[in-house]
């Protein structure tokens, strides 16, 4: 991991200018001599810098380890792989928890409201430092895809392709409607005190697990839910009502990625990525014509979504592609039949990983070394 | 067959945007767009087919035609091509309508089971014909509709569908010389270049 200080100011949607910022980077592979076959790894909500590889200690690998690496479907004999934590995220990148040099303390909840372009800005930075003039490919899933659609159409000569992975131009009121329920169940744990838990050392673990779990479940389906866990019981029995409460597997599972995840991750990044989430509008700024939005892009597109996930449906991907083809834009649409809902962009499947392979293989191809 | 592309070639103008449904391995939509620079997509469901149009660089769309083209606005294509799979469309009328909607014109190509070898299995041995165009048994054909040169005509005349161009093609002997007497008998292929 590198941490790399970008000195220069990042003036953010909301006006604020932040005089500098740090950036956590893992990066993978090698830049070749023409710096032609960098590829962006953009990370979804609650990602990190840390997509691929293990590191010492760890119990699973990087989040995306299946799709990056020698051979992958981002192959690291083939490409240079710039993976960062973005601001506003909990892993070393400036956010909530750094210290805003202005009054010396931490963020905590007084961290500005951050927008996608804000993400992409800083990785335009980011760009500048490795001295990378153009993007391979940029990728991502998820509010990763929406970067990667948001590099497009704002620097478009910067990206040779875009992969964008079970995303949507923006969130439906549904998708806004469980971002509020999670932000709600934190804000109500009585150890958030409006944000300001480090200063009285606490933490709102309970209002952030929960917050994980309602999140969890969207992005699984009901499918995978019955494939993984069924009605399997953990504890007790229906046969013998005098022992404990039944307890089903679905119940502790849960419960346990709720209470990890409220370890690992900071309840303001949450509120502040949550709401950057609901902010994002791809078409706003062109009218509401999501065509509009992408006349300007010239990079390959390639558009994938999963058939069970109902957080970012299949319908919101064709959508992309509809507005994709008519502005013009080289794309190509697949669509994915697995049970793994939302997650399953982060999860091996063959058909999967195939059409991403020969995707940017195709790219490589394209490549001056 | 590169008599077909040639077709293809005069009536679709350099630089224009073209929708080829089921596209197959894109190789049609390779060719146009090496010869005549098309900003063109595929529409295909096979997944093998599919990979092999990404391993070509051509944009193609997962899709199943069968849902219809309600995902493309009206006229947002020059042209709509379809070779050999009208006839195993759900609902072939309506698909035609669909391509002329989204396509200002459009050029079908597709066998024509009038040809005198269906004709004859089907008159004498009393069989489903299985012929060079149509090389399936009829338990495991995917053409679920089989029309003729003729029939063709009447549904572009029933539809007003004004017929532009087109072309019947033989490869064999003696249908390559009948073919213009008796189009009906002795075209294998046709090719309707078609517009409202």
């Amino acid at each position: 991991m590198e941490v790399v200080h970008l000195t220069e100011p990042l003036k953010l949607a909301c006006g604020y200018s932040l005089t500098e910022h740090v950036l956590c980077v893992e990066t993978y592979g090698e830049l070749n001599r023409a710096k032609s076959n960098a590829v962006l790894i953009c990370h979804a909500l609650t990602g990190s810098h840390h997509a691929a590889g293990w590191h010492v200690g760890d119990k699973k690998p990087g989040w995306w380890d299946d799709m990056i690496g020698p051979g992958k479907s981002i192959d690291t004999d083939q490409f240079f792989v710039v993976s960062p934590s973005n601001i506003g995220t909990c892993h070393g990148s400036t956010g909530p928890l750094s210290i805003n040099p202005k009054t010396n303390s931490t963020w905590g909840p007084n961290f500005p409201e951050l927008h996608i372009s804000d993400w992409t800005a800083s990785q335009r930075m980011l760009m500048d430092h490795y001295k990378i003039k153009c993007w391979a490919a940029v990728v991502g899933g998820s509010l990763g895809g929406m970067q990667a659609m948001h590099w497009s159409v704002t620097y478009p000569d910067k990206l040779l392709s875009a992969v964008v992975i079970a995303s949507a131009m923006k969130l439906s009121a549904q998708n806004i409607a469980f971002n509020e329920i999670a932000r709600r169940a934190i804000k109500e744990d009585i150890d958030f005190h409006g944000g300001h838990y480090q200063e009285k050392n606490k933490k709102p673990s309970r209002g952030l697990a929960l917050a994980r779990m309602i999140g969890h479940v969207t992005y699984l389906s009901d499918l995978s839910m019955a494939e993984k866990f069924g009605r399997e019981v953990l504890d007790g029995d229906f046969c013998n009502e005098k022992l404990d409460p039944v307890k089903f597997k679905i119940e502790s599972y849960l419960n346990y990625q709720g209470d990890k995840f409220a370890n690992e991750f900071d309840a303001n990044s949450y509120i502040l990525l949550t709401k950057m989430l609901d902010y994002f509008d791809l078409a706003r700024k062109y009218d509401n014509q999501p065509s509009s939005a992408f006349r300007v892009a010239t990079c390959k597109f390639l558009v994938l979504t999963f058939s069970s996930d109902w957080r970012f449906p299949p319908e919101r991907s064709r959508e992309i592609t509809k507005a994709l083809i008519t502005a013009g834009c080289d794309v190509t649409h697949a669509e994915i039949t697995s049970s793994q809902g939302h997650d399953a962009f982060l999860l091996p499947d063959s058909r999967y990983q195939q059409i991403f392979s020969t995707f940017m293989k195709r790219i490589a191809s394209t490549l001056h070394c | 067959m590169d008599k077909i592309l040639d077709l293809i070639l005069q009536w679709i103008p350099s630089n224009s945007r073209v929708l080829d449904l089921a596209c197959g391995d894109g190789s049609l939509l390779e060719n146009l767009q090496r010869i005549h620079q098309v900003n063109g997509y595929g529409l295909e469901i096979d997944e093998k087919s599919i990979l092999k149009c990404i391993k070509k660089g051509i944009n193609v769309i997962e899709q199943d035609l069968d849902t219809g083209l309600n995902n493309f606005s009206d006229k947002c294509f020059d042209s709509v091509i379809m070779s050999q799979a009208l006839q195993e469309m759900r609902h072939p009328h309506l698909l035609l309508g669909e391509m002329l909607r989204v396509g200002r014109e459009c050029i079908i190509t597709f066998p024509n089971f009038g040809h005198w070898s269906a004709r004859c299995q089907l008159f004498f041995q009393g069989k489903m014909p299985v012929t060079r165009q149509l090389a399936y048994q009829w338990y495991e054909t995917p053409n679920i509709h089989f029309f003729t040169y003729r029939d063709f005509k009447i549904l572009c005349e029933a539809q007003k569908i004004r017929i532009l161009h087109y072309d019947c093609i033989a490869e064999t002997y003696p249908d390559v010389y009948l073919k213009k007497l008796f189009p009906n008998l002795f075209t294998q292929t046709a090719i309707f270049h078609l517009s409202l």
